[in-house]
């Protein structure tokens, strides 16, 4: 049993991260007040963006510096299509969902699109992603250096220390208690003297870097490959914020549930104390266990007040 | 009619978008619609191919459509079509009934299948006020790893682990005389089918008191409760009917254009169905409209690409940046309303009286 763990514990770490980065995107979004569907469009931007530059730049330059480029990209593309996104929802008050249904319509087909003008196949593979690596000295304590400590990817350490910074950012500075206050009251943040216009730009933005920073990583790390989706985990990081209650440690918690769950659900059929239970039941787990988490936390629900809602400043 | 007007807008910036892509690929963008338009219409043939692409967007269309009056957004028709389909697949693999039978009960089961897949949020909303949109995603990853194992599991085809067995000739929704017709176009009955389901949804919101119910809920549920409708059992059956909707949209999709159901897949269409209602205003006859548009440039970017060197993603695009247009449909409002102050304004020379009713 205990190995099983230890192996399966890195890899789902390393499902986990694009999910939690994403989800944190999300929550910045719909903590200032926009309802932000479109993350599996964004994060397909970040995963196709970072692909183009990788496969583009891996025969001039080596080493791992190509690779962050590639992140780099993937943020700045990912926060420059949320734009659409922003001045939709904020600008033209237009309904969120849909605004945020046409960006996920609009990331899948141009991005194929090209992609199999570029390459002809519509897929743009990388040959070098980063490689894991244990952690010198924290990797030699037991038990946690194994499961933690070993096969990690740097991008693993530099989202956590994101999460950590995000947490930090909403809960403790100005601008995360006006972000905050524009998703609960936004007629009371105007009236203090804040501007509800620029911080949900901001909001929305910060969830289009994150999400492409999610599909970016998604790619550089297991995928290798970008094919034209992100099999639905734009919407499962969408699932994550809600099952997490909006907050960042929720987030965590959620997505490392998500993580494991398909995790094992995946690695199933090739571990012999597993390979018992049906695969169809450790596949659909996930959703079902969502599904009930969303019917007892709906009593309780943390959701920002305004999420959803145009911001009109004459309203009462 | 104003909301005509801004669909046909939308519509035409969506092409000269598409027209800029090909542009931007270096492709002639006159060439790459005339490809792509007679790829759609050329013959008698691709026109029934066309009508049979539009079919499951019609259901899918409706089936959104209906749900989004009720102030409902249901994204999971694609779960709904893959149960409705797989239900009724399981029927025309097991039963020998009389074709007028089997067809009849192959749509039943295609309704219950669908119908209870939507069920499930419906009720969700109504009794614990979950949002739809999540609880029907999590609906389309059940429903995708459900026909996953349950497809080769019973239903296994003869060569391929991935599809179901195919239906035989007379278990499908496909005729010979409309085949013939159609001169061996896909087409099949699912279309008209899908014309009759118009017809009834655009009764049932227009003239029924339950469609009225639903139409209040939508508009402001508080206010439908205040005046003593029962706005849960609403919300339930306007999922019900949407589900149900979507999973003829599965029938017609997976014993009506193909014969076998592949595995793996969430179907495009649940998702463009979203799209279609958008465009359609969620009228039913809109949604007509707009889902023979999706069918054209669906069934014509395959022979354009076939002919010129255009990716067949370009018709996802095209729709994309249509729906775009539609959502921020203020924007296009404003320059209307614009457009008519400057044109009642220069009215305003002549005489004082302002034409107020016209809108």
């Amino acid at each position: 049993m205990w190995t099983i763990i230890e192996q399966i514990f890195p890899y789902a770490i390393v499902f986990t991260i694009p999910l939690l980065i994403t989800a944190l995107g999300g929550l910045f979004s719909e903590r200032s007040g926009i309802v932000n569907i479109g993350l599996e469009g964004l994060m397909i931007s970040g995963a196709f963006a970072s692909a183009l530059t990788v496969n583009f730049l891996q025969d001039s330059m080596s080493g791992s510096a190509v690779l962050w480029i590639g992140l780099l990209v993937a943020v700045i593309v990912g926060m420059l299509f949320s734009l659409l996104h922003a001045f939709a929802s904020i600008n033209l008050s237009a309904d969120q969902v849909i605004s945020g249904t046409a960006i996920n319509m609009i990331a899948m087909a141009l991005t194929v699109f090209l992609a199999r003008n570029i390459t002809g196949s519509g897929n743009i593979r990388i040959t070098n992603g980063f490689t894991p690596f244990d952690v010198p000295i924290l990797s030699q304590i037991p038990i946690i250096g194994d499961l933690l400590f070993t096969k990690t990817y740097a991008t693993t350490w530099f989202i956590l220390v994101v999460l950590l910074v995000s947490a930090f950012i909403l809960n403790k500075t100005k601008f995360g208690l006006r972000l905050k206050s524009c998703g609960e009251f936004p007629q009371a943040a105007q009236a203090a003297g804040i501007n509800v216009v620029r911080i949900r730009y901001i909001g929305v933005m910060i969830s289009g870097a994150l999400s492409g920073l999610g599909g970016a990583i998604i790619i550089l790390t297991y995928a290798g490959e970008f094919t034209g989706s992100v099999s639905g985990l734009g919407f499962l990081a969408l699932a994550s914020l809600i099952f997490g209650q909006w907050r960042p440690l929720g987030i965590l918690g959620a997505t490392l549930f998500f993580g494991f769950a398909s995790t094992i659900a995946n690695v199933s059929q090739v571990i012999p104390e597993l390979a018992v239970i049906p695969p169809i039941i450790l596949k659909i787990f996930p959703y079902v266990v969502t599904l009930i988490a969303l019917v007892i936390f709906s009593k309780s629900s943390q959701a920002p007040k305004a999420a959803g809602e145009p911001f009109d400043p004459g309203k009462r | 009619m104003r909301n005509t007007i801004v669909s046909l807008i939308s519509i035409i910036l969506g092409l000269i978008a598409g027209g800029l892509l090909m542009l931007f690929i270096g492709a002639s963008p006159i060439e790459g619609y005339t490809y792509l338009f007679q790829g759609a219409l050329k013959n008698i043939s691709r026109i029934g191919d066309t009508l049979a692409t539009a079919t499951p967007l019609i259901f899918t269309g409706l089936a959104v459509a209906f749900a989004f009056r009720t102030g409902l957004f249901n994204i999971g028709a694609a779960g709904q079509m893959l149960i409705g389909g797989l239900a009724a697949t399981a029927v025309g693999l097991t039963f020998d009934l009389a074709r007028p039978i089997l067809i009849l009960v192959m749509l039943l089961a295609g309704i219950v299948g669908g119908g209870l897949w939507a069920f499930i949020p419906g009720y969700f909303k109504a009794r614990f006020n979950v949002h739809e949109v999540v609880s029907t995603i999590m609906m389309n990853w059940i429903a995708y790893w459900t026909v996953y194992y349950v497809v080769p599991g019973y239903f296994k085809g003869e060569f391929l682990e991935t599809e179901s067995r195919k239906l035989a000739e007379g278990s499908t929704l496909r005729t010979p005389w409309l085949t013939e017709m159609f001169q061996g176009s896909y087409i099949n009955l699912g279309l008209f089918f899908a014309v009759i389901a118009v017809i009834i949804i655009a009764f049932i919101i227009n003239k029924t008191t339950l469609g009225f119910e639903l139409k209040a809920v939508g508009f402001n549920r508080h206010a439908a409760e205040y005046a003593g409708m029962k706005v849960n059992r609403n919300i339930i059956l306007s999922m019900l009917i949407s589900g149900a909707l979507a999973g003829l949209g599965g029938v017609a999709l997976y014993t009506g254009n193909a014969s076998s159901m592949q595995i793996g897949i969430l179907p495009s269409q649940g998702y463009d169905g979203i799209a279609v209602a958008l465009l359609g205003a969620n009228s039913p006859v809109g949604v007509f409209f707009a889902a023979l548009l999706f069918g054209i440039l669906y069934s014509g970017t395959g022979f354009m690409n076939a002919m010129i060197e255009i990716p067949p993603e370009l018709a996802n695009t095209i729709i994309a940046i249509i729906i775009y247009f539609a959502a921020t449909s203020v924007m296009i409002h404003r320059l209307l309303n614009k457009f008519r102050k400057t044109r009642s304004n220069a009215n305003d020379v002549d005489g004082p009286v302002g034409k107020k009713g016209e809108a």
